[in-house]
């Protein structure tokens, strides 16, 4: 029998080792928590000769991922790394990685935005980019975070589109997993070498990035980037199916735990999701009907497929870690209700906001959502749509 | 020049044609248009040096007119003429 490779690792050392690993010819990056450690470790594997990267000390996060813009559009396969405030100062950035269709691949530690200033997970920091264009995955375990990452630039080099791979802030990147890497033979040969459509060093065939585009052509370059999202689901499939050859692990879209016949069902992102399969597993022995669905592909939102997963659920309970300020609860919340919206049964759906500055979601915090959610299948009266919880009155 | 369709747009914010520019007109907004008058010009092409926009059309090493869709109308070539062959016309009354 072939023994297995197993490593403890902490999600951020599980991060580097992946990049190390991939050996992109670019990483420009700067340090934050609780990121610094992915920049740190990657930066010794650049001193020690392991890869051949050009790694780019840049002065801040928009410098970071100007940089990567800028090396992608060259030709070269970039990666990057941030959290929070860094993400936050790329924000511009993001556009226009997105717009240019560069595919460049930034692992985000989830982290708290300011104010006030926190260096805890939440999700505020990503939800804040959901919009940007980039496609995100949300990672539960360093071992998802490891084979994310390594997915992500196969998919990205494939739909031409930057990706982010998402995970919890210290909660992940600082928890120490045994995980099971491939081999750098593996992974070498899985995303295979780089080669882009077209690269402004190729310069027996010039041409404009980035031109102004005005009133009669922004609106047609911005429909065509739409359409481009189309394309993602089956390359991310794809990509899954032969990813799963070399690892025996295969993922989907998003992970359905105990679903299929449940009554009542929890959507969560990221690590939060342990805690909620654990409390499903104690109340499927007291003969209640509960399941969780945890979303790994979040953008694009896979629509018609969640639609199919939880429309049969009678009373569905989100989970976020951000909150829309002034908007009508959290971002995964309104996605989760607007797919949900025509859906014959009309599923009651509530809002729960947690775990906000890397507040922690334990156990009994899960079980009360499932109670209210199971006061609410019983007396079909909602109290409140959007709720707080773990939090002091 | 036709403007494409959605579907028809290049991917990722490019212009694959390289030296497209000229295909931009940019000579909507000038104020007053230079006028040559061929009689008096000499053909010394002093237009054609101090022309900041490549405006000035030039056929068999002879000062052929101005091209419109790209000239400003800022006056340059009329003012170095050494005779006075160009003249400046306000948009209106041309």
């Amino acid at each position: 029998m072939k023994t297995k490779n197993l490593l403890a690792l902490e999600g951020n050392q599980a991060i580097a080792l992946a990049m190390r690993q991939i050996n992109p010819d670019v990483v420009a990056a700067y340090p934050i928590t609780p990121q610094t450690e992915i920049v740190q470790v990657f930066s010794e594997y650049v001193a020690n000769g392991e890869v051949n990267t050009e790694f780019v000390t840049v002065e801040s996060e928009h410098s970071a991922l100007s940089a990567c813009v800028g090396a992608s559009a060259a030709g070269a396969r970039v990666m990057t790394a941030t959290s929070s405030q860094g993400l936050a100062l790329m924000w511009e950035v993001l556009y226009i990685a997105s717009g240019a269709r560069l595919p460049i691949v930034m692992t985000v530690v989830n982290r708290a935005l300011s104010s006030p200033i926190n260096i805890h997970c939440d999700h505020s920091d990503a939800m804040g980019a959901r919009d940007s264009g980039w496609i995100q995955f949300w990672s539960e375990t360093v071992q998802e975070a490891y084979d994310n990452l390594i997915q992500a630039i196969r998919i990205a080099e494939k739909v031409h589109l930057p990706v982010m791979v998402n995970m919890d802030g210290f909660i992940t990147s600082h928890a120490e997993e045994v995980i099971e890497p491939l081999s750098d033979e593996d992974v070498r040969s899985f995303v295979g070498e780089y080669k882009p459509t077209r690269m402004l060093l190729d310069v027996s065939n010039p041409y404009t990035i980035g031109p102004l585009a005005l009133q009669d052509s922004y609106f047609e370059f911005k429909r065509s980037q739409a359409e481009a999202y189309k394309q993602v689901i089956p390359v991310v499939r794809e990509v899954a199916e032969d990813f799963a050859k070399i690892s025996g692990r295969k993922y989907e879209l998003y992970e359905v735990y105990n679903l299929e016949d449940a009554e009542i069902g929890l959507v969560v992102l990221n690590s939060a999701a342990g805690t909620a399969k654990d409390v499903v597993d104690t109340l499927r022995t007291q003969g209640k009907k509960v399941g969780v669905i945890k979303p790994r592909l979040f953008r694009p939102l896979p629509v018609e497929e969640l639609k199919k997963e939880l429309s049969h659920l009678e009373v569905i309970g989100v989970m976020d870690r951000a909150d829309t300020y002034g908007g009508f609860g959290g971002p995964l919340f309104g996605d989760i209700r607007s797919i949900l919206y025509d859906s014959p049964n009309h599923p009651v759906i509530l809002d729960y906001i947690y775990g906000l500055g890397g507040r922690d979601v334990t156990l009994e915090h899960i079980h009360k959502v499932f109670e209210g959610l199971e006061s609410v299948k019983s007396s079909c009266k909602v109290e409140n749509l959007v709720n707080y919880i773990g939090i002091r009155e | 020049m036709k403007l494409p369709g959605w579907k028809e747009m290049p991917e990722g914010i490019v212009i694959l044609e390289a030296g497209n520019s000229r295909e931009y007109e940019t000579g909507s907004w000038r104020t007053f248009r230079p006028v040559l008058n061929k009689e008096k010009c000499i053909n010394c092409l002093f237009c054609w040096i101090y022309c900041p926009d490549s405006s000035i059309l030039v056929e068999n090493e002879k000062m052929n007119g101005f091209d419109y869709s790209h000239c400003k109308g800022c006056g340059i070539c009329s003012k170095v003429c050494p005779v006075k062959a160009i003249d400046m016309v306000e948009e209106v009354t041309v």
